[in-house]
């Protein structure tokens, strides 16, 4: 029976975590995100799992992928300066397709920035921070509950593509405290890493099947492979092929964007006959509810479109409200990060206007509101 | 021989290390002392971090893991902790373990893990090409060290004393059979092991300090070693200048993977 009860951000994700099977943690402490590390030092033994607090951000990156590599799910949890360090590894976590989740609770950078203020400022370091190339599944909860869910389905399609996959939590959504309800375990879908059928010997784990994933064996299950981070052939054994590289390279990039229509999720609020849309996510869609509803009083046909999938970006969906609405306002806890991502896709086929703020507060109704009377005057 | 070799290593020869260099000699003597436990091919995992020791992983018929400058270790105590019924062996280089991986290697001793570390100790950085470590002698030269290393070298083997490692030992390419018997002696042992390997670089190494014959290079370790129990017998004046090589530390302490074991035990309230 779900029972409702009223829970931090911070700590739904980590009970998603639970719920979604992952039984090793691995982390550095660090503001704001803590939280998700001490309830699961708690809560894992409790169930027959792991938490080590590693020596850094790197340590901690490290021995979740090591576990992840044993079949167990895994994640770390950091914020800002804790998951630049992580990027070295979690290039790693993609070109060895080993699946786990990291979730970022966002602070104020650059730097150390400002530890206990909400900020949306590392949508490009998800995307790119790590050095290289390769595709990214990011995503990114607006309310407690979703922490929830959103946790599951991150490991679900870490398992499922076999990537590593970020959690973009902001300040506001990780502390902020909600009820939520924790559904039975019965009633979730959890996904779990596809299996190799072929016998060791027979087996490549690095062969893609039709989806562009190869099956994965833990290690212990008798396969005896090899994993590195150099580029490597189906084998998994370094190759210096050009070849090789190209084709590996393009399919961790394929492997996640040829199902960006399975992957990509998004949620509208009143933009059938919206003229004005705002665009806005985490922390910040919450403020975007309330100014499209006083917009709406006011007379104008204002909607929002919330992006849950950061990345991929969900290109096909604003593409289409470029066709529809007049202007589109990207809403911010930044200098401006995702809306070059939303000019790109749209290309020209609307207005985009930026409505980025940076200064430690959160973006107010108001000031949103303003934003969307602004847009509407033009 | 043979059948070492059909049995542990991968059909993956000939190895990319250089002739004469004295990686396959410490390498063997892993499989040498794996062999000798009869440790179980399926339940025993090899992380390695990166450089030319670091490439051993690949040519090992395990399960390997090649992992990124310096965090061989922190790999290695994710897979210790998710199976901790498994045998992890760590193969890593000087500069690996003791400079970009230097705090994962204090940290994994302080806990006393059950790891078993090789460090392939040849006091330079082979694959990028002769810069110094933090293991090359002082005065030594290195591509990054044209006048002579001024750094002050760390003694691995007290480093990993003082940062709380149960058993450390050290051997080298010269005593290649004390080095088969150390490494199983560090397998053996519960908790966090480090065998340190003297070996030999002729070309990264060698060739700026007068010692690119790889003979010369094993007749120096021949030369500049003395065992850790004839050492006790010897006056400070007849040490100078020597490396003690044999069993150096070897202590009883909890070990890690065990004690959180006890943890799940408690947090589950005794079920298990
Ligand atoms: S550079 Fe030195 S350590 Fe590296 S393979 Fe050559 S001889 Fe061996």
């Amino acid at each position: 029976m779900a029972k409702a009860v009223l829970m931090q951000g911070n700590h739904a994700c980590a009970e998603g975590a639970l719920a979604a099977g992952a039984r090793f943690f691995a982390g550095y402490p660090i503001t704001p995100s803590t939280e998700v590390a001490e309830l699961l030092a708690k809560r894992l033994p409790q169930v027959g799992g792991t938490f080590i607090q590693m020596e850094d951000e790197i340590a901690g990156m490290a021995a979740t992928i090591g576990a992840a590599l044993t079949g167990v799910k895994s994640l770390t949890a950091t914020s800002g300066p804790g998951f630049s360090l992580k990027q070295e590894l979690i290039g790693y976590a993609s070109m060895a397709e080993v699946p786990c989740v990291i979730v970022n609770v966002q602070r104020v950078g650059p730097s150390t920035g400002q530890p206990t203020s909400p900020a949306q400022a590392d949508i490009m370091q998800a995307r790119w921070g790590s050095h290289g190339d390769r595709g990214v599944i990011a995503l990114s909860p607006a309310s407690v509950p979703e922490c929830f869910s959103l946790t599951i389905e991150a490991f679900n399609l870490a398992e499922q593509y076999r990537t590593p996959v970020v959690l973009l939590l902001d300040e506001i959504i990780g502390h902020m405290r909600e009820k939520i309800e924790i559904p039975a375990a019965d009633s979730l879908t959890i996904v779990n890493r596809k299996k190799p059928v072929l016998p060791p010997g027979e087996f490549l784990p690095y062969q893609p099947e039709a989806d562009g994933i190869p099956p994965m064996p833990a290690y212990g299950d008798g396969y005896r492979f090899h994993v590195t981070g150099l580029a490597h052939d189906y084998t998994g054994f370094p190759s210096g092929a050009n070849s090789t590289s190209q084709e590996l390279i393009a399919r961790l990039h394929t492997k996640i964007t040829d199902h960006a229509d399975k992957i990509v999720t998004f949620e509208e609020q009143q933009l059938a006959d919206a003229e004005i849309a705002v665009i806005a996510f985490g922390g910040t869609a919450r403020t975007a509810y309330a100014a499209v509803e006083m917009a709406r009083r006011q007379g104008i046909k204002a909607g929002l479109f919330r992006p849950i999938t950061i990345w991929p970006s969900p290109a096909k969906q604003l593409k289409a409200l470029a066709q529809k609405a007049k202007t589109i306002i990207v809403a911010e806890l930044n200098y401006g990060q995702y809306v070059q991502e939303v000019e790109r896709i749209v290309a020209g086929q609307a207005k985009v206007v930026s409505l980025a703020k940076w200064n430690n507060d959160p973006i107010t109704p108001q000031e949103m509101l303003a934003a969307i009377t602004g847009a509407q005057a033009n | 021989m043979e059948q070492l070799l059909e049995k542990y290593y991968r059909p993956k020869l000939p190895h990319i290390w250089c002739p004469g260099c004295g990686n396959g000699i410490v390498t063997a003597a892993i499989v040498r002392a794996i062999d000798k436990l009869g440790l179980d091919q399926d339940k025993t995992t090899i992380v390695s971090g990166i450089g030319c020791s670091s490439r051993a992983s690949g040519y090992l018929n395990f399960d390997t893991l090649h992992t990124a400058h310096g965090r061989a270790l922190p790999f290695a105590t994710g897979i210790k902790l998710a199976k901790p019924d498994h045998k992890v062996l760590v193969i890593t280089g000087d500069g690996d373990a003791t400079a970009i991986g230097g705090n994962h290697f204090i940290h994994a001793a302080r806990r006393n893990i059950d790891l078993t570390v090789i460090v392939y100790n040849n006091n330079i950085y082979g694959m990028t090409g002769g810069q110094y470590s933090p293991l090359t002698p002082q005065m030594a030269r290195a591509t990054t060290a044209p006048y002579g290393n001024i750094d002050r070298a760390f003694d691995l083997s007290e480093l990993a004393k003082g940062a709380g490692a149960t058993f450390v030992a050290r051997s080298t390419t010269y005593h290649a059979k004390q080095l088969a018997e150390l490494v199983a002696k560090g397998i053996a042992h519960e908790g966090f092991a480090v065998v340190e390997a003297l070996t030999g670089c002729p070309i990264s190494y060698g060739r700026q300090n007068k010692l690119s014959k790889p003979a010369a290079l094993l007749a120096w370790q021949r030369d500049h070693t003395v065992p850790v129990e004839a050492a006790a017998r010897l006056k400070p004046e007849q040490l100078a200048g020597k490396i003690k090589i044999g069993v150096l530390h070897q202590e009883t302490a909890p070990e890690y993977s065990a004690e959180y074991g006890k943890v799940i035990k408690q947090a589950m309230g005794g079920r298990s």
